[in-house]
């Protein structure tokens, strides 16, 4: 009959309409099923693989919950516990970078010898690509991806060129946003310190068999060093070991308490942004 | 390796092959030692070797028509040659299925060839970019003008002596902006205004570009006696919603009815090609996103598998079977997408494409989960994929492809299938013989609307899909209807695919059977260059076409490696642009509205077309 593939098709659209509608009308529609509710309005959804009907998300306000996987914008690590930046400036991440938006100058010493440490490093995300190729080839795991996507500035220069300051985020924000493969990567780095400290220890045993296997040849002609000596060199020791120790942990103190500033700042400004 | 490609290109003394039985004097040379066997045409015979292929050995289908500029080989294979341009063809059989054959013309600087087009109508738009992007002419070519670059553009952007406006350096990666720091843009560098020249005695202020396609060109001639009407040229685009991206119609119309029809690209070139050869081989996988946005992951796996083909890597069995799992869903979504989209060119706006695109988001969500990106996928590597698959996302899919997906697709099939203004609008419009469509290298779904046979994944299968049990719908009408039904049609045996693909994949995520890492070169995650430090791929000397059965047609890549980090050709045999071959043919004779749903159901992509 003429027009029955005509109802046919009004059919399966006013089946999607109430299917739509229908759900909507409830109290909780279940595309707010599983979903994280922020308070005012604001929900991170999860939609389901079943969902039927509409699956419009009400962005800004609803957000989806976002994979670990997802890749937007590279971030550099901070390694919050031994307080420096993981990377080590080697330009991996340069090197395989498909627009090669990537530059790093090397940081050096005082009597300016290059050391394995960045002085600068910047992103153009302007031309980045999102690839995620710098964050698989760092041999450090010091760059990872961002989840971090909406960037929207005004002026291309300077506010898209990121450099170090804004890329660095500390390793426990790429821990939040990324668990499963922060796990892997610290049981991998873990297993390998252990294995690295075993090698050391088995080194320095050695090491000190040899020297008293040495020291026993030699202990008859040579002349010992008188206890006063000994007693100087030891407390020596132990203050540039102290003074060291209390260097660092002075340091990281002001490193976190400065992440924490900035982290306040931050949500501050949020909060009288969204105000 | 034997300099036998050096000797050959010396004299021209006939070799002995079974061609020159055939064409006397045909074959000069071949480079055997080749990833593939490649043969060398003494110009003067071109034609006669290719009438002779079409007609008497069932080559009739020329799937590439490409050319490399051996200017400044690296390698020591062919450092040898004398002339500087090779043009590469690449012959296939529909009737017969499997592999290429591969003829190689050696053109000098400023030398011309014999246009393939009166034997492979195909070759038309191929030609134009050859001699859009090389500068070499073809000695009758119906309509030899430059498609990608416009007619102010000044040289031959693929030549390798050619320099773009804000060129930096002949390969990645650079050294200009590190390790020196501070920075500035390249536009800076040589401002915008500076940097332009035209070609000799062509003056931007008194040039208008003219209607000089043929055959748009030629208004229709009346004869004394006639009504005397005025055609029109209209152009569709490229601003149009119809054109599917920035994209022109240059058409000639007498009142509603089309008399002629050109396809005008190149508003998104950004030279890919040239891009490619600059970037590392790695490099080039996230560009390969970029060529047809809908289906990254078909993308990525043929290159993928032109380069494993050229390197020699094994993949994984497992990788093997996620990878199969990608495509046939990227062909299940690229499908539903192409149908909602054939019905907005036919006026229902929205609805169809709305349903489908709902199922689309589902398939999307599952490529992010496992690759991070909805459409950049970036997902498969040399050697594997990058990533092993989440835990869960195989129940996912399962559902996908044992539920949803085929209760989406009997949806869709309610929906339109019987719709009356669906075939009124789609019975007999577009037709073209399916012996067109083969001479005009068109590919994909539109020659299986016209009733040939004609699938990669059976003609010469590639991955592991001989192992499935799957059909390859045909459909006999070859018209609008017939084009949007065989969409539906693949859609279904894509998702039987998957269904055996997910019932079979081996190792678990959890069990972490050494499953995705490559065969040959163990270097951890997952892949041969993903292992850490680990990214410069030298693979050997020789070239490479692979093709795939992409969801829009047959995706082709042509590569020559010179043994560098580098490719040194990196060709894309995009199925997009070389399906608007049929655009013109196809469109003569019926109505404005239906040239929109004529281009719909070729079911480009710009980003492919253009390049």
């Amino acid at each position: 009959m003429f027009g029955s593939g005509l109802l046919k098709g009004l059919g399966v659209t006013i089946k999607h309409i109430a299917e739509t509608y229908i759900d909507d009308g409830k109290d909780s529609p279940s595309r707010y099923e599983n979903s994280i509710d922020l308070g005012n309005g604001r929900k991170i959804i999860r939609q389901s693989m079943d969902q039927e009907g509409l699956l419009t998300i009400q962005y800004p306000e609803e957000r989806r919950l976002l994979p670990e996987r997802f890749r937007y914008i590279p971030m550099l690590i901070w390694d919050t516990e031994k307080n420096e930046d993981r990377c080590t400036a080697c330009g991996i991440c340069a090197k395989v970078c498909p627009p090669q938006c990537i530059w790093i100058v090397r940081d050096s010493d005082d009597a300016g010898k290059p050391i394995t440490r960045p002085a600068e490093f910047y992103i153009d995300i302007s031309v980045c690509m999102s690839c995620s190729f710098c964050a698989e080839f760092c041999p450090f795991d010091a760059i990872k991806m961002n989840h971090d996507f909406e960037l929207a500035v005004y002026d291309r220069y300077p506010n898209l060129i990121y450099d170090k300051a804004e890329l660095t985020v500390p390793v426990e924000y790429y821990a939040t946003l990324w668990p499963v493969q922060y796990e892997q990567e610290e049981t991998v780095r873990h297993q390998k310190e252990e294995e690295d400290k075993r090698k050391a220890e088995e080194k320095a045993r050695k090491a000190a068999e040899k020297k008293a296997a040495a020291e026993a040849d030699k202990s008859a002609d040579k002349p010992k060093r008188s206890s006063e000596e000994i007693q100087a060199l030891k407390e020596r020791a132990a203050a540039a070991a102290k003074a060291k120790q209390s260097d660092g942990a002075d340091a990281k103190k002001a490193r976190l308490e400065e992440l924490k500033r900035k982290a306040a700042e931050r949500a501050k400004q949020r909060r009288e942004n969204d105000e | 390796m034997s300099d036998e490609a050096t000797m050959v290109a010396e004299e021209a003394p006939a070799v002995e092959h079974s061609l020159n039985d055939a064409v006397p004097g045909a074959i000069i040379g071949e480079w055997a030692e080749e990833t593939e066997k490649a043969l060398f045409v003494a110009p003067d015979k071109l034609l006669p070797l290719l009438r002779h292929l079409k007609e008497n050995e069932a080559y009739d289908y020329l799937s590439s028509l490409t050319c490399t500029d051996y200017l400044s080989y690296g390698g020591k294979k062919r450092g040898g040659i004398s002339e500087r341009f090779d043009v590469v063809y690449h012959l296939f059989s529909t009737a017969n299925k499997g592999g290429s054959l591969n003829l190689h013309v050696r053109v000098p600087e400023g030398d011309t060839v014999d246009s393939a087009t009166s034997i492979y109508p195909g070759a038309n738009l191929q030609e134009s970019e050859v001699y859009d992007l090389y500068g070499i002419h073809f000695a009758g070519h119906p309509n030899l003008r430059r498609v990608l670059t416009w007619d102010g553009f000044h040289g031959h952007p693929m030549r390798k002596d050619w320099k773009e406006a804000y060129f930096e350096e002949d390969a990645k990666p650079f050294r200009s902006r590190h390790p020196k720091g501070g920075y500035q843009w390249q536009e800076d560098k040589l401002p915008w205004g500076k940097n332009a020249t035209y070609p000799p005695e062509w003056d931007p202020e008194t040039w208008e570009k003219p209607i000089s396609y043929v055959p748009v060109s030629q208004a229709p001639h009346h004869k004394p006696g006639d009504i005397d009407t005025d055609s029109l040229v209209i152009n569709f685009g490229p601003h149009h919603p119809s054109t599917h991206g920035v994209f022109r119609m240059l058409t000639r119309v007498e009142g509603e009815t089309i008399i002629a029809l050109e396809p005008e690209m190149g508003y998104l070139h950004r030279n890919h090609e040239k891009i490619g050869e600059r970037n590392t081989w790695l490099m080039n996988m996230p560009f390969t996103d970029r060529l047809d946005y809908i289906n990254s992951m078909s993308n990525n796996w043929a290159y993928a598998l032109a380069v494993e083909k050229l390197a020699g890597i094994e993949v994984p069995e497992r990788a093997e079977y996620i990878r199969v799992i990608m495509a046939e869903f990227s062909r299940t979504l690229n499908h539903m997408w192409g149908i909602g989209f054939i019905l907005n060119d036919l006026g229902a706006l929205q609805t169809p494409a709305q349903y489908a695109i709902e199922e689309r988001e589902m398939i999307l969500d599952l490529f992010e989960e496992v690759s991070g990106a909805r459409l950049m996928c970036n997902y498969m590597r040399f050697g594997g994929v990058v990533r092993d698959l989440t835990p869960g996302w195989v129940e996912r899919a399962r559902y996908l492809a044992n539920e949803r997906l085929p209760r989406a697709l009997d949806m869709l099939d309610r929906l339109l299938s019987d719709n009356e203004i669906v075939r009124g609008r789609g019975y007999g419009v577009g037709y073209l013989p399916p012996e067109d469509l083969i001479a005009l290298s068109i590919s994909g779904p539109m020659l299986r609307a016209a009733g040939i046979k004609y699938d990669v994944r059976k003609a010469e299968p590639y991955g592991i899909y001989d192992r499935f049990e799957f059909d390859i719908p045909t459909l006999s009408d070859g018209d609008i209807y017939a084009r949007y039904y065989i969409r539906l049609l693949e859609a279904r045996e894509a998702v039987r695919i998957l269904q055996q693909a997910l019932r079979d994949i081996p190792g678990g995520e959890v069990q972490g059977a050494p499953a995705y890492a490559s065969a040959t070169l163990d270097q951890g995650f997952g892949t041969i260059m993903g292992g850490k430090g680990g990214y410069t791929l030298r693979p050997p000397e020789g070239e490479v076409y692979h093709r795939v059965e992409a969801p829009k047609g047959e995706l082709g890549f042509y590569l020559v490696s010179d043994g560098k980090a580098n490719p040194f050709r990196y060709h894309v045999r995009s199925p997009s642009f070389i399906n608007l071959n049929g655009l013109g043919p196809m469109s003569v004779g019926y109505k404005v509205a239906d040239a929109v749903v004529i281009l719909g159901a070729i079911d480009i992509v710009l980003g492919e077309v253009d390049r």
